[in-house]
């Protein structure tokens, strides 16, 4: 009863879209990273020399960065599900009526400018805000640490704002498993520990793999955290490429680095999600 | 002592959330604390207690004109990623057709890029073109990644749409054209509305794609970033803590609204 | 041609219909005829086809092979919205953003029909919700919405109502009520209306023709009684109540009747309700036709002999025996309790016995087992 032609049809401007805009970019830019500076030219000049050295170049060159992304990225990864599952659990479990209102708040410091909090942090953390002048009259740090201006205070910018893709992803799946399963396992001789790592963790996991994927991609690719929390000892691969696009004109660098980030994340992707074995995300 | 210790173990995970949603509001409060500040130009140290910046929210210069930008901005995209966006979720949702797992994967793959890749390549492409960065290649970048997420959205709507509705349209003589204005799309009309509120939030707080193709033009979130090295003026506290209440707002209306048309 | 068709009226006519999905065959080749006027029943369990066959009627499937007429009108490629045909659906299928009313209305307003109000507070006087007009269906119960999705098709007076396991969602007493319900409206409205179900009480409580479907054909047609009665393959005498079917072989005759060997003891077999083509047979018998009595009483009838008592199960309006027979078969026989006569015991030995007639005669290649294996709670859609 459908005719054959109406999901082309509809399909037409926006997949056209994505061609010229995602697909074709894309391309650009593979044809960028193998592009070499005009001899004699001025900067920003290129010539295509399909030099597939620009990639261990830049790779060589900024490995540093690169191991960093990665790192920072698992770690705040890792954070961000610690401090999510808890509250997506106590939302989805102990939320009750108030359940929707919950996840509102959850979403709601979202509707802040991301800077706005990014910078708040800090300001909180810096010599000013009140944290840093109350843990040294604590004793608990020293006078000469600074939280700013550190890989510490980039994770946590990181983990801070990646939060409500962490847990979003988290409740949607914890709120799915039946109660009655875990008092089925608690019926059954399980305590409470073993009842959440042999029935809860187990039913949550596509959750869990949709929230990580969801904290980690943008992640591993963010450079405002780095730049507004961290030093120049803590530059991202996010970092290189904007100032080789702005600072040092850099373009076939800057394509390397953005093609392979992409790469590395999806390989990690694909991996990660054959291993965790979960069904479609979309 | 041992009453205590029970009531901590029964309760534990309700006193967890509270102190993680403290912890999520910590950097909000402030931003919203700082916006009283009787601060001048910079606004790292409280110096005294004002209505001024709330009164007058477009003292400092460029706040405005930023604002209005990304207001700007994210009307147009939401308009256009909402359109595209949703004839592409129909077409999936509804359609049988060849391609239609490659179309889905295509519509993945940006939600799955970093911004920084999406952002950097447009630009690449738009120095190729020798057009320079600015309002409408803004514009573009913002439907390019919204587009995605409104498909996902509207397609989980249509998905959740029972097919027999629109069979009982037409059993009850109204023909393909009918059923789908008086059926399908008054019963999407929620989602697709879902997906333009969200649209238009991803496309407000952008920033990273946002700076690579906007050139001179200010938004919101980059006045922020180029003003935080000498203080941000308080007016921006202002407007960032709005934007909080106004969205709150809408979406706390929303729920009382959905929730009424369930129980009358 | 769609106003041909919207006009058309008279008896609904398939004509070798098939329906197949890939490999997968719904309907086979299924013939049918639905008299105007009639109250008919498709019957049968999950995945036999009926919902398939009602959905092509309906115009909601195409059919693969075949044709459907409507009177003198062939109706086979025509759209939904161009047949005077109406569907209560399965689970309703009221529109949630529309009020009572205009769900109602809908169907008029679409035929271009400006006044509604009189069509419509009719119909939803006929269902007897009246004050229901400006709710939304979900703030209606299971049962009201029912009598709405009614409504709605009914009151655009089609030529034919299709009604989709309408039932199956109520709970038993509603479900008992809005059967008669039904089929007081249907005299009423007199317009034909084609009812599918998996339950075969309410089958033989409703219609007047009841069509039999088994995987994707028509075992059997007829009215509730000749179906009850007169059997013609087992999974009919199966799956409509219960039977006893016993194996055997045609060794004489007498007159009117076949005499059957049932493992060395003798009945008689009316040769018009034996349906066996060679002398291997099948001889069924009621449960509720037994009559089940101490050995030293005297019966008449078909009488079988050696039966011992294995399980007795009270169940108030009558009492339920399992009975041993020494060919190792167990019969079934349902006692009414309308003669203060002590029940049974485990262990007793007994005889049954029977009014001849009511014997019924099934191939002897049939599966006797077939129709015996029904879930009424089978999921609810079948395609």
């Amino acid at each position: 009863m459908k005719k054959i032609s109406t999901p082309y049809l509809l399909l037409i401007p926006g997949m056209g879209f994505l061609f010229t805009f995602f697909l074709l970019p894309l391309i650009n830019l593979a044809q960028t990273s193998t592009q070499t500076p005009v001899g004699g030219g001025d900067t920003g000049q290129y010539e295509q020399t399909l030099r597939f050295a620009n990639y261990i170049d830049a790779f060589v060159e900024n490995k540093e960065q690169f191991g960093r992304s990665f790192l920072y990225a698992t770690i705040a990864t890792i954070l961000a599900l610690a401090i999510a599952y808890p509250l997506a659990y106590a939302i989805a479990f102990k939320g009750g009526k108030y359940k929707n209102i919950m996840l509102v708040l959850v979403v709601a410091p979202f509707f802040t400018s991301f800077l706005l909090r990014t910078i708040a942090w800090k300001q909180i953390l810096g010599e000013e805000g009140f944290v840093v002048p109350t843990l040294r009259t604590f004793g608990i740090i020293s006078e000469s640490t600074t939280l700013t201006s550190s890989a510490f205070a980039v994770v946590a910018g990181m983990t801070y704002n990646f939060l409500p893709f962490m847990t979003l992803p988290l409740y949607a799946s914890i709120d799915r498993i039946d109660p009655r399963t875990l008092e089925a396992s608690g019926d059954l001789y399980a305590n409470g520990f073993t009842t959440f790592r042999k029935v809860t963790l187990p039913l949550s996991m596509p959750g869990v793999v949709a929230g990580t994927l969801l904290t980690f991609i943008p992640a591993a690719g963010d450079y405002v955290n780095a730049a507004i929390l961290g030093s120049p000892q803590t530059k991202m691969l996010g970092n290189v490429i904007e100032s080789r696009y702005f600072k040092i004109v850099d373009y076939p660098t800057a394509a390397v680095l953005s093609f392979t980030l992409m790469a590395a994340i999806l390989i990690l992707v694909t991996v990660y999600v054959r291993k965790a074995g979960t069904e479609e995300l979309v | 002592m041992k009453q205590i210790s029970r009531w901590f173990q029964r309760n534990l995970i309700r006193v967890y959330a509270v102190f993680a949603f403290t912890y999520l509001f910590i950097p909000v409060a402030y931003t919203f604390a700082f916006s009283f500040n009787d601060s001048g130009k910079s606004n790292l140290v409280w110096k005294g207690f004002t209505l001024s910046n709330w009164q007058n929210p477009c003292g400092a210069p460029e706040v405005c004109t930023a604002l209005g930008n990304s207001i700007k901005i994210g009307f147009l995209a939401t308009l256009f990623s909402t359109i595209l966006g949703t004839m592409i979720a129909f077409a999936l949702g509804r359609h049988k057709f060849k391609g239609r797992s490659t179309t889905n994967l295509l519509i993945f793959l940006p939600m799955a890029t970093p911004e920084i890749v999406l952002g950097a390549s447009l630009l690449s492409l738009f120095l190729v073109f020798q057009i320079n960065p600015g309002f409408w290649p803004t514009v573009i970048a913002h439907v390019l990644f919204c587009m995605s997420f409104v498909v996902v959205t509207v397609k989980a709507r249509i998905a959740s749409l029972d097919p027999r509705l629109e069979q009982a349209a037409m059993d009850l003589y109204a023909n393909e054209r009918e059923t789908f204005r008086r059926v399908t799309l008054p019963l999407v009309a929620p989602g697709i509305a879902a997906a333009a509120l969200l649209a238009f939030s991803l496309s407000f707080d952008d920033f990273i794609i946002t700076n690579f193709n906007s050139g001179t033009m200010t938004t919101f979130p980059k006045f922020v970033y180029t003003s935080a090295a000498r203080g941000i003026p308080a007016q921006a506290n202002v407007i960032g803590s709005a934007m909080f209440f106004l969205a709150l707002a809408i979406v706390i209306i929303g729920q009382f609204v959905g929730r009424k048309r369930k129980v009358s | 041609m769609s106003d041909i068709a919207k006009s058309a009226r008279g008896d609904l006519k398939l004509s070798n219909i098939t329906k197949s999905y890939g490999d997968f065959t719904a309907v086979n080749d299924l013939s049918l005829v639905i008299p105007e006027g009639s109250f008919f029943a498709l019957l049968g369990p999950s995945g036999c086809g009926k919902t398939t066959t009602l959905r092509m009627i309906a115009g909601l499937e195409e059919p693969t092979k075949g044709t459907i007429s409507l009177g003198a009108t062939d109706i086979t490629d025509t759209k939904p919205y161009q047949r005077p045909i109406n569907t209560v659906f399965q689970n309703y299928a009221l529109f949630p953003h529309l009020t009572i009313f205009e769900n109602i209305a809908f169907g008029l307003r679409r035929r271009g029909i400006k006044d509604v109000d009189d069509a419509v507070n009719k119909a939803l006087d006929l269902v007897e919700l009246p004050h229901l007009a400006q709710r939304k269906p979900t703030q209606l119960s299971g049962g009201q919405q029912q009598r709405i999705a009614l409504a709605r098709a009914i009151v655009n007076r089609p030529a034919l109502l299709l009604l989709d396991e309408p039932l199956g969602a109520l709970d038993l007493k509603l479900r008992r009520q809005m059967q008669i319900e039904l089929k007081w409206i249907q005299r009423e409205v007199g317009i034909t209306f084609v009812h599918v179900t998996h339950d075969q009480e309410e089958a033989m409580t409703m219609a007047d023709t009841i069509a039999v479907m088994n995987e994707g054909q028509i075992e059997q047609m007829g009215s509730p009684a000749d179906l009850y009665d007169n059997p013609e393959t087992a999974f009919v005498a199966n799956f409509l109540g219960q039977s006893n079917l016993i194996k055997g072989t045609v060794t004489g005759n007498d007159g009117a009747n076949q005499i059957v060997d049932l493992f060395g003891q003798k009945i008689s077999l009316q040769k018009d309700r034996s349906h066996g083509v060679d002398s291997s047979i099948y001889a069924g018998i009621r449960p509720e036709k037994f009559r089940i009595s101490r050995l030293e009483t005297q019966t008449h009838g078909n009488i079988l002999t050696g039966g011992k008592v294995e399980d007795v199960s009270y169940i108030g309006v009558s009492t339920q025996y399992q009975v041993l027979m020494p060919w190792g078969q167990e019969l079934m026989v349902f006692e009414q309790n309308d003669d203060g006569v002590a029940p049974f015991s485990v262990g007793e030995p007994v005889n049954i016995s029977w009014e001849p007639i009511f014997t019924f005669g099934l191939r002897g290649d049939e599966d006797a087992e077939a129709g015996t294996e029904v879930n009424p709670d089978e999921d609810l859609d079948e395609e």
